[in-house]
């Protein structure tokens, strides 16, 4: 399988991205590790008329500790982010789910700004920074914005992001302990038929991958939790309001059910690493 | 456009198609075959090499992406006199093949993994080659292939 015809360009800077960028939004994508848009322009889903490679743009690789956040540059790859000892001791949550990313070979390459605005409610990345409470920094023609995570998925690989923006900065709250993710699959490196990103320090939050069109957070699980509920109480409350996809490894009540079990793991592994 | 790829320890320039995949310039412009093409769909890994020392699969990335890189692939493993690398004589003495289609990506994949993991347990080799399907074995004797080379002392690291 080869992608359509596409002019290449090679970014310096994100300024060149942007420049690029405003020339001609609608046709034109940025590519950094490919992980997400390389397989789909394979299958002729995307055809760019000009693709920008801002994978070399230096300084957009970094997990740095920021005070009261961590701040993740846009290009981190998977792998990096899964060994940073920065990511590890504040939020090691999104460590462990960037080292469940694909396999080791996509996790070399594949970023973490490309997963989040790729915005596929399959990936479990956007449920991680859901759960995290994330902010994320978009640059673009009208200057800088911030952009809530829960602001930020809107739909099926649809994104806050403006056509001609660039996530640049991802922003999330430290979470030392108190955390959990599970995931079911069929098989190694398959998506998650359900995936679950549980933060108990703080506001709880419980994030949920493939429940949805997008990424979701199960409410009524986190509403539960915030009136003292126990446990099972609050993971049978999971798939409250949501409407999964039905596909061919899961139909739509089975992910439902399997989010109550997977929340109800989630909570009790949270918990008990909280102490 | 052009590109300059060092192969195997030799650098040639080209001029490519933007569209062009690493694995098809690996096939084509290079005329290394021995990295193989299974599923296309970044699954299978029968098409790993390392990209700068990284394992990666080559279905899925551009040949631009690469310009300016170093690529090893299974052409690039062997001595120059034929002897196999330790990898390779592991998975000949512990029978980690049968047909042989996905032992090229399955030997880089190794190679990628063993300088992160020089010491793995069974259960890091068994994660760590997630990424390869083999249809054949079993797994089983791969996973004992890739231990023997762990342990062979034979490795740089």
């Amino acid at each position: 399988m080869i992608p359509a015809s596409f002019e290449y360009r090679r970014a310096g800077s994100v300024e060149d991205a942007l420049g690029w960028l405003a020339e001609d939004p609608d046709s034109t994508k940025l590519l950094a590790g490919g992980h997400s848009l390389l397989p789909l322009m394979k299958l002729r889903l995307a055809t760019p008329g000009v693709l920008v490679d801002v994978g070399r743009v230096p300084g957009l690789s970094y997990v740095r500790d920021a005070g009261d956040h961590v701040a993740i540059g846009a290009l981190t790859r998977h792998r990096d982010l899964e060994i940073s000892e920065v990511a590890r001791a504040s939020v090691p949550l999104l460590a462990h789910v960037a080292g469940q990313v694909g396999d080791p070979q996509v996790r070399h390459r594949g970023t973490i700004g490309g997963s989040l605005a790729h915005g596929d409610p399959a990936s479990d990345l956007p449920a991680a920074v859901l759960a995290l409470d994330a902010t994320m920094v978009a640059d673009g023609p009208r200057g800088r914005r911030e952009i809530a995570a829960s602001d930020f998925f809107r739909g099926f690989l649809e994104t806050a992001l403006e056509p001609d923006e660039m996530l640049t900065e991802i922003r999330v709250r430290k979470a030392p302990s108190g955390w959990a993710f599970q995931k079911f699959n069929r098989r190694a490196q398959d998506w998650a038929i359900v995936g679950v990103a549980a933060v108990l320090d703080g506001e709880p939050r419980v994030a949920l991958v493939n429940m949805g069109s997008t990424t979701v957070r199960a409410r009524g699980t986190e509403e539960a939790l915030a009136a003292g509920a126990e446990a099972a109480d609050a993971a049978a409350r999971a798939a409250e309001g949501l409407e999964p996809p039905s596909d061919l490894h899961a139909s739509a009540e089975y992910r439902r059910h399997l989010a109550t079990v997977l929340v109800r793991r989630a909570l009790v592994e949270a918990a008990a690493a909280r102490g | 456009m052009r590109v300059t790829v060092t192969v195997n320890g030799t650098t040639e320039t080209h001029d490519v198609e933007t569209r062009m995949l690493l694995v098809h310039y690996l096939r084509e412009v290079r005329g290394l075959t021995g990295t193989n093409i299974g599923c296309d769909t970044t699954s299978c890994g029968a098409c790993t090499v390392l990209l700068d020392g990284e394992s990666v699969k080559s279905c899925t990335l551009l040949a631009v992406q690469a310009d300016g890189g170093e690529i090893t692939t299974i052409e690039g493993m062997a001595a120059p006199d034929g002897t196999l690398h330790p990898i390779q004589q592991a998975f000949h003495e512990h029978h980690g093949l049968q047909c042989g289609f996905c032992t090229p990506g399955m030997v880089m994949a190794v190679a990628s993994l063993l300088k992160e993991h020089p010491d793995p347990t069974e259960a890091e080799v068994r994660e760590g080659l997630e990424g390869n399907l083999c249809r054949c074995t079993g797994y089983h004797n791969i996973v004992q292939a890739v231990l023997a080379a762990a342990h062979s002392g034979e490795l740089v690291p």
